[in-house]
């Protein structure tokens, strides 16, 4: 395993890797069956540094923030590197945001450059606030011969040679600007330092260890912190190689596993649940006699399992479900939101152990995770090494506030002195999340604290996000909340709801009878501007005015607390 | 070639067959998420299908920002 306290930047140890594993494979890149490259450490050595060496003629001076907007690709490491080697600042974006959502972002983590896939890039130079963009350089990949660029280069042509200097950077420097949310509204961009990244590699890497030889299979976004970290700095520092699919169709992503051999993925419930929905119908095809065998074969997998895993156990007696994910594959992690526990003893009793953890971008990524022994599924497992977990004002059962202190945790939010002072209070980083440790040490989540909703797709979504195509709404005020915040015990149990509630307080004037249909269509008609993730469920009809402040802010707390007096379920929500 | 009334009428047609819902009620203007009761997974699962049908390769990034049955089949008619 790699020692990673020896370094003092993602830069450094990423340099190092590419010599010491040169002739190892450390990406493939797939377009459905057809493969577009196959790179060794050396050959990527040999793509990025013509590029850093360009970036440092056109200027690129250590501190530089530069952004990546590219779905899972080759070049998006390529880039990233190239910016680290240079000493810049990374500014990882995600690619399913709007065009307007990037050019805010774009602005507001004060990007120099950008790195950009063809088809995004049209769409940003397409939006109305375009000519506000203020990135001194622009680099497309893939853009077709002949297009305007409208002032952008093409990445693949912008290459420099000679001398080229590697730009140490301290461990305290910073190393990525990512945005753990917040578009519209208050846009966080958590500053991550190389210290953040490096300590979190190291922990991760302790549990889960790369080689040379091991797959991982790339589908979250690599802006995202777990692909980030578990699909490029880790496998990178051990020698591993990473796979990206240009297309996320279940039908392909399914054929990468035998194809490629792959022994890690990272994925979102979503996802998890549409492989455990395919294999539920597989085994249920089955012929009875079959059906029984397997069922007979899982029970004892499970039983004989149920102290660790024993993968070589599991490939045999389950040889032909291993097979179907290419016989390689050692565990899947999962992040982002709430996964069924129901759902992940089903792939632990085949043998595919999927370690769920909690994670937040504020601490580096993961917090916990589970660590298998024994398997956990009620929990979201153990702190790694090196993080403290604590639970603020815990009630009876024990159940608060969720607390980390840890070497990964983020320096600060972007330019937003006063959310951090919130967020980060002497040492800790108050998660919003609530949960409680048991006797064993394992962290159980019991929802959240926050008026934030994390959907099955892994995004966190802001209430206030939403509030801005609300704009103009015919009524007399609005605001969007958390399902589970109007209503915490939504937030708890198996079936944990996460969706979005929009308040209104209509005019007086107009007929009752009227109003709430007209305001349903209004409010369908709005949610159709929106990401399916980002829809409002349905809406709460409020005849008072809302509580604000002198500086007539409103009063979210006290909002929810009127509103669950009165409504002590959510009956009086009406379905859009 | 087909109009782009008719790739739509296809679209609509396949969509209601895919899951199984009946024609009818489906309309242009209709947020398939909604109306479908469908997830994005899902959505790239009748992406697939549509190529299939129209026999041309539609990138993931077409559905991007999409959810109506009407900017979809003004996606996939520029690449008819």
């Amino acid at each position: 395993m790699s020692d990673l306290s020896q370094y003092s930047s993602l830069g450094a140890a990423l340099r190092d890797a590419l010599e010491r594993w040169a002739s190892e494979t450390c990406l493939i890149e797939a377009d459905r069956e057809r493969e577009n490259a196959r790179l060794t450490y050396r050959q990527f050595q040999e793509a990025a540094l013509p590029l850093a060496r360009a970036i440092q003629d056109r200027g690129f001076a250590p501190g530089d923030r530069a952004a990546i907007i590219m779905t899972n690709q080759s070049k998006w490491l390529i880039s990233a590197y190239a910016i680290f080697y240079c000493g810049g600042v990374l500014v990882p974006l995600d690619y399913k945001l709007t065009a307007a959502e990037h050019l805010q972002l774009l602005a507001h983590s004060k990007a120099r450059w950008l790195m950009v896939e063809h088809y995004l890039w049209r769409a940003i130079t397409a939006a109305p606030n375009f000519k506000d963009l203020k990135t001194e350089a622009v680099l497309v990949t893939e853009a077709p011969a002949g297009t305007d660029l409208q002032g952008a280069l093409r990445w693949e042509e912008t290459k420099g040679d000679g001398e080229l200097n590697f730009v140490p950077r301290a461990r305290n420097d910073w190393a990525a600007i990512v945005y753990s949310s917040g578009t519209a509204g208050r846009p966080k961009g958590c500053v991550l330092t190389h210290e953040n990244y490096l300590e979190q590699c190291q922990a991760l890497i302790s549990l889960f260890p790369f080689w040379p030889g091991v797959r991982y299979l790339s589908i979250l976004p690599t802006n995202h912190a777990i692909d980030f970290m578990v699909g490029f700095i880790g496998p990178f520092v051990c020698g591993a190689a990473v796979v990206h699919l240009r297309t996320l169709r279940p039908e392909f992503v399914r054929d990468a596993f035998p194809r490629y051999k792959i022994t890690y993925m990272s994925l979102v419930p979503m996802v998890l649940k549409n492989l455990e929905k395919g294999l539920r119908d597989r085994f249920a095809a089955l012929p009875p006699a079959r059906r029984f065998v397997l069922n007979g074969l899982i029970a004892l997998n499970g039983f004989l399992t149920r102290h660790r895993p024993r993968l070589e156990l599991s490939r045999f007696l389950l040889a032909d479900v291993h097979k179907a994910f290419g016989g390689e594959l050692r565990a899947l992690f999962i992040g982002g939101a709430f996964t069924e526990a129901a759902t992940l003893q089903f792939f632990y009793d085949l043998g595919i152990p999927v370690a769920n953890g909690y994670g937040l971008t504020e601490a580096g990524t993961a917090v916990t995770l589970n660590d298998f022994s024994p398997f956990r599924p009620d929990t979201v497992g153990k702190p790694l090494p090196g993080v403290q977990i604590k639970i603020v004002a815990p009630d009876p059962d024990g159940v608060g506030e969720v607390a980390v202190r840890s070497k990964t945790v983020m320096s600060q939010y972007l330019d937003d002195p006063e959310l951090t002072a919130e967020t980060i209070v002497n040492g800790w980083l108050m998660t919003g999340d609530l949960g409680r440790l048991d006797a064993s040490g394992h962290l159980q989540l019991f929802g959240r604290k926050k008026n934030m909703i994390v959907t099955e797709g892994g995004k966190n979504i802001y209430p206030e996000d939403i509030e801005t195509v609300l704009e103009g709404l015919p009524v007399k005020e609005f605001c969007v909340f958390a399902s589970h915040y109007l209503w915490p015990q939504l937030g708890r149990g198996a079936s944990r709801e996460e969706r979005l509630i929009a308040v209104v307080h209509p005019d007086a004037e107009r007929a009752e009878s009227k109003k709430t249909e007209a305001l349903r269509q209004e409010l369908a008609a709005r949610n159709r501007s929106l990401p399916d993730y980002k829809r409002l469920s349905g809406f709460v009809i409020w005849k008072e005015d809302f509580p604000r402040t002198a500086s007539l802010k409103i009063k979210r707390a006290v909002l929810a607390e009127q509103i669950r007096e009165q409504l002590e379920r959510p009956t009086g929500v009406v379905e859009l | 070639m087909r109009t782009t009334d008719q790739t739509l009428e296809e679209i609509l047609t396949l969509a209601a067959a895919h899951f199984k819902v009946p024609r009818a009620e489906l309309s242009p203007d209709d947020d398939f998420f909604k109306k479908l009761g469908i997830n994005s997974l899902q959505a790239l699962e009748l992406l697939t299908r549509l190529e299939h049908h129209f026999g041309v390769e539609l990138p993931d990034y077409e559905l991007q920002g999409v959810s109506d049955f009407r900017t979809l089949a003004e996606r996939i008619q520029a690449r008819l």
